[in-house]
C-alpha cells in the first residue's frame, strides 16, 4: 500500500509538471507576444543594429585649405583622396572652411598656411593646422589619427622625391591580434547578442509570476497539490526552450549574416549561452515573484535590463577604465561576464583563463537568482 | 472639461505614486543611473595596462620606456621576458598592449636609421584598440622630437597642430553626459506611460473610463500629464547633476533647453501612450516599450555616430525622437547654439508627438478587445 502510494505520487509529480508546462505553452500560443519576444525581436534588433552600429570612421568630410598653392603642396589635397577615411573638399580660404565646420557640412579642416613652404625649412618645422569639431570626441580623435597618417605619408613621399634620407626615428610596428582589420562590427555584434539575450530572458519571465498573482490564479494553483518547485519549473521549462530558440537565431545571424568569425567552439558558446539564459530568466522570475504586480515588475525590468547591459557590461565602454565603485557595481550584472566570454569565444578562441572564471560567476548568479525566487515563492505561499 | 481632466490627472498620479515601490522606482533610479552611467560612459582611456618586453639595455630604450611610465595614459602591468609569455597575458586580458623593444633598438637608432618597435594590441574591442594605438603614436612622436632636438638634428619638416572646437581636450564625457540626460528622460517617460493604458485594459477599468463623460482627448490629456510633470522635474534634477557634479559646460540658454525638453516629452509621451493603447495586456505593453526604447537609444547617435550607418538605417533614424533631442542637448550644452539653428531638430519631434498622440486617442475607442 505504502509502495503503491509513493509510486503514484512520483508518477503524479511528472504528470503535474507536464500539465503545468502544457498550460504555460498554451498561454504562450494564445498571447503571441512571447513568441514575438523570442523570435521576432532578436531578428529585428540584430538586423537593425548589426548593420546600423559602427564606430568605423569612413568618408569623413574634411575641408582642405592650401593658402598658397605651389609646386611643393600641389599633391597635398589629392593625398587625402586616396584614403578611404576621407571625402576631402578643397576650399579657397579658412573663412569658408570654418563656416562649413560650424554648419556641420565638414567634420574637420586641414590647413596649410601661406608661409608653409618657407617655415618648413626652419628647424621647428611648419605647422599643419587641423581643426576638428570636438563634440563627438571619439570621432574627432580618430579623424586626428587618420589625418596624421595621411600627412606623414605625404611628407615621406615628398622627401623621397627630393632625395632626402629620412633621419633617425622610431616607427611603431602595430600588430593587432584577434581582429586584425579592427572592424568594429566584429565586437559590436557579439555584444549585441548579449544585450538581446538579456532582453529575451527578462521579458519572457518578468511578467509571468506577477500575472498569476495579479489575476488570482496563483491562489488557485496553491490549493492544488502542485509543489513550489513544480510551479517554478513549469514556468522555467517552456521559456527556456523559447529562449534557446531565440539564442540560436542570433548566433546563426551573427556568424552567417554578419560574418563575425567564430574562432572558439560552437558547443562551448551554446553551453554558456544556455547558462546565461538561465541567469536572465532567473532574474526575470525573481523580479516577477518579488513585485507580485505586473506594473511594478515591468518597471523594474525596464530599469535593470537594457541600459545596464548596454553601458555597464564592457560591451562598448571598457570596464577597466571606470572608477572602482562603478567597476564593483558592474559585477552585479550578468551581462558583464557574458560579454567577456562571448567576445573572446568569437574573436580569440577557447581561452580558458577568460571562460572559466566568468562562467563560474554566471553559475553563481543562476543559483542565487533561482534560489531567491524559490525562497520568495515560499514566503508568498504562506 | 478642465474639471474632468483634473480629476483624471489626479487619479493617474495616484495610480503611479500610491504604490511606494512604484514611487521609489520613478525617483531613485534616474538619479542613481546618471551617476553610474556618467562615470561609466567614456571612450577616453586612463591607465591602459601594458606589458613591457624590453630586450635592449641601451639608453634610448630606457628613455622610451621612461616616457611610457611617465604618461597618465599607461600603466605597466607585466614584464614578460620571452615571447612565449606574451600570449597568455593578452589572452586573459591582463594587458591591452604589449610593447616589445628588440635587442638592437638603441644601437640602430644611434647609427641613424629608422628603427621600429613592435606593439601588439588586443583588437577584441576595436575602438579601444584604435584609441590605445593613438596614445602610443603620441608618445613615440614625442620621443622622436626629443631625440632629434637633443642631438641638434633637423626635426620633421611639418608637425600637426590640432585644435578642437567646443571641446578643447576632446573629453568624451562631455559628449556622453548630455546623451545620458536624453536617454534617461526617455526611460522615465516609458516607465510612466507604456503600461498605463495597457494596465487599465487588462484590468477592465478602461471600459469604465470610456463610458464616463470623458472624451478621448480629455483621457489623452489626463494620461499624458504625469509624463510631462514628472519628466520636467526629473530632467531638471539630472541636468543640474550633470552641470554641478560632472562639470559639463552649459553654454546655451535655459529657455531653449526647456523648449527642447517640452517637445521631446511631447514625442516620447506620445509614443509611450500609443504603445500602451495598442497593447491589450501589460505583457504586450512591455514588449512594445522595449521594442521602441532599445532601437530608439541605440540608433540615436548616442554611442555610435549616425553618419556611420548605412543609408537605409539613417532613414529609419528620422523617426527616432531621441536622435533630435540628443543633437539639441549636445549643441546646447557644448556649442551654446541658439533656437534658430536648432529649428530643424524641433519640428520632427513635434510631428512625431502629434501623430502618435492622435493615433493613441483614436485607438482608445477603436481598439476594443
Amino acid at each position: 500500500m505504502m509502495r503503491a502510494g509513493t509510486l503514484e505520487s512520483r508518477g503524479g509529480a511528472g504528470m503535474r509538471l507536464r500539465g503545468l508546462v502544457r498550460k504555460e505553452f498554451l498561454q504562450i500560443v494564445r498571447d503571441p507576444s512571447s513568441i514575438a519576444i523570442a523570435f521576432l525581436m532578436p531578428v529585428l534588433l540584430l538586423l537593425l543594429f548589426g548593420y546600423g552600429l559602427s564606430l568605423d570612421v569612413q568618408q569623413v568630410a574634411v575641408a582642405i585649405v592650401v593658402e598658397q598653392p605651389g609646386a611643393d603642396t600641389s599633391d597635398f589635397a589629392s593625398s587625402f583622396e586616396g584614403s578611404r577615411y576621407f571625402a576631402p573638399i578643397v576650399m579657397p580660404d579658412a573663412k569658408a572652411a570654418e563656416r562649413a565646420l560650424a554648419d556641420g557640412r565638414v567634420d574637420g579642416i586641414v590647413r596649410l598656411r601661406a608661409n608653409f613652404a618657407e617655415r618648413e625649412r626652419r628647424p621647428s618645422g611648419a605647422p599643419v593646422q587641423l581643426i576638428v569639431n570636438g563634440i563627438d570626441a571619439n570621432t574627432a580623435r580618430l579623424v586626428e589619427g587618420y589625418v596624421s597618417g595621411v600627412v606623414s605619408a605625404w611628407l615621406v613621399r615628398r622627401a623621397t622625391e627630393h632625395g632626402i634620407e629620412p633621419g633617425a626615428s622610431v616607427q611603431v610596428d602595430h600588430r593587432v591580434w584577434y581582429n586584425p582589420e579592427l572592424n568594429s562590427r566584429n565586437f559590436l555584434v557579439p555584444g549585441l547578442v548579449v544585450v538581446i539575450m538579456t532582453l529575451i530572458g527578462a521579458l519572457l519571465t518578468a511578467m509571468v509570476m506577477a500575472r498569476e498573482w495579479e489575476r488570482g490564479t496563483m491562489e488557485a494553483l496553491m490549493v492544488t497539490p502542485v509543489a513550489r518547485g513544480e510551479i517554478l519549473l513549469g514556468k522555467l521549462i517552456p521559456y527556456f526552450l523559447l529562449g534557446t530558440g531565440g539564442m540560436l537565431f542570433t548566433v546563426a545571424m551573427a556568424t552567417w549574416l554578419f560574418r563575425v568569425p567564430l574562432v572558439g567552439s560552437f558547443w562551448l558558446l551554446f553551453l554558456i549561452s544556455c547558462l546565461f539564459l538561465l541567469v536572465a530568466l532567473g532574474m526575470g522570475m525573481l523580479i516577477s515573484t518579488v513585485a507580485k504586480n505586473q506594473f511594478v515588475a515591468g518597471q523594474v525590468a525596464l530599469i535593470t535590463t537594457f541600459l545596464p547591459a548596454f553601458l555597464l557590461s564592457g560591451f562598448i565602454f571598457e570596464i577597466g577604465n571606470m572608477p572602482p565603485v562603478v567597476q564593483w557595481i558592474t559585477h552585479l550584472f550578468a551581462a558583464r561576464y557574458f560579454v567577456a566570454i562571448v567576445t573572446t569565444l568569437f574573436l580569440a578562441g577557447n581561452i580558458w583563463s577568460v571562460v572559466v572564471p566568468n562562467a563560474l560567476a554566471l553559475l553563481a548568479m543562476a543559483v542565487i537568482f533561482h534560489g531567491l525566487t524559490w525562497v520568495n515563492a515560499r514566503k508568498r505561499l504562506e | 472639461m478642465w474639471g474632468r481632466i483634473r480629476a483624471l490627472a489626479v487619479k493617474e498620479f495616484l495610480a503611479l505614486l500610491k504604490d511606494k515601490r512604484s514611487r521609489a522606482l520613478l525617483i531613485v533610479p534616474p538619479i542613481l543611473q546618471l551617476l553610474i552611467f556618467g562615470y561609466a560612459a567614456t571612450y577616453d582611456l586612463k591607465q591602459v595596462p601594458y606589458a613591457l618586453y624590453n630586450e635592449d639595455p641601451g639608453a634610448a630604450a630606457r628613455d622610451l620606456v621612461a616616457m611610457f611610465r611617465g604618461s597618465v595614459h599607461f600603466r605597466e602591468a607585466a614584464n614578460p621576458t620571452s615571447n612565449a609569455e606574451i600570449a597568455p597575458l593578452v589572452d586573459a586580458r591582463k594587458v591591452l598592449l604589449v610593447l616589445h623593444i628588440g635587442p638592437r633598438f638603441s644601437r640602430d637608432l644611434l647609427s641613424g636609421g629608422q628603427v621600429s618597435f613592435q606593439v601588439i594590441v588586443d583588437g577584441r574591442n576595436s575602438n579601444t584598440a584604435l584609441i590605445a594605438s593613438g596614445y602610443v603614436r603620441d608618445v613615440v612622436s614625442q620621443f622622436n622630437r626629443q631625440w632629434s632636438e637633443q642631438r641638434g638634428l633637423p626635426g620633421p619638416p611639418a608637425v600637426i597642430e590640432t585644435r578642437a572646437w567646443f571641446n578643447p581636450n576632446l573629453e568624451s564625457r562631455w559628449f556622453f553626459l548630455p546623451g545620458i540626460i536624453g536617454i534617461l528622460t526617455l526611460l522615465l517617460t516609458m516607465l510612466i506611460t507604456a503600461l498605463s493604458v495597457a494596465r487599465e485594459r487588462e484590468q477592465g477599468t478602461f471600459d469604465q473610463l470610456l463610458v464616463t463623460p470623458l472624451r478621448p482627448v480629455e483621457i489623452l490629456i489626463g494620461k499624458a500629464l504625469p509624463g510631462f510633470v514628472i519628466g520636467f522635474t526629473e530632467a531638471t534634477v539630472i541636468t543640474l547633476i550633470a552641470v554641478l557634479w560632472f562639470g559639463i559646460p552649459m553654454l546655451g540658454n535655459l529657455a531653449t533647453l526647456y523648449a527642447g525638453l517640452a517637445v521631446f516629452l511631447l514625442s516620447s509621451v506620445g509614443v509611450g501612450l500609443m504603445i500602451s493603447s495598442l497593447a491589450v495586456t501589460q505583457q504586450q505593453g512591455m514588449l512594445g516599450a522595449f521594442l521602441f526604447m532599445v532601437p530608439a537609444i541605440l540608433l540615436s547617435g548616442f554611442a555610435t555616430p549616425i553618419a556611420n550607418m548605412p543609408r537605409a538605417i539613417q532613414l529609419i533614424t528620422l523617426a527616432d525622437p531621441v536622435r533630435y533631442f540628443l543633437v539639441i542637448l549636445r549643441k546646447l550644452f557644448l556649442e551654446g547654439a541658439g533656437i534658430e539653428s536648432l529649428a530643424n531638430q524641433f519640428w520632427p519631434m513635434a510631428a512625431i508627438g502629434v501623430v502618435c498622440l492622435s493615433f493613441a486617442a483614436w485607438l482608445f475607442r477603436h481598439r476594443m478587445y
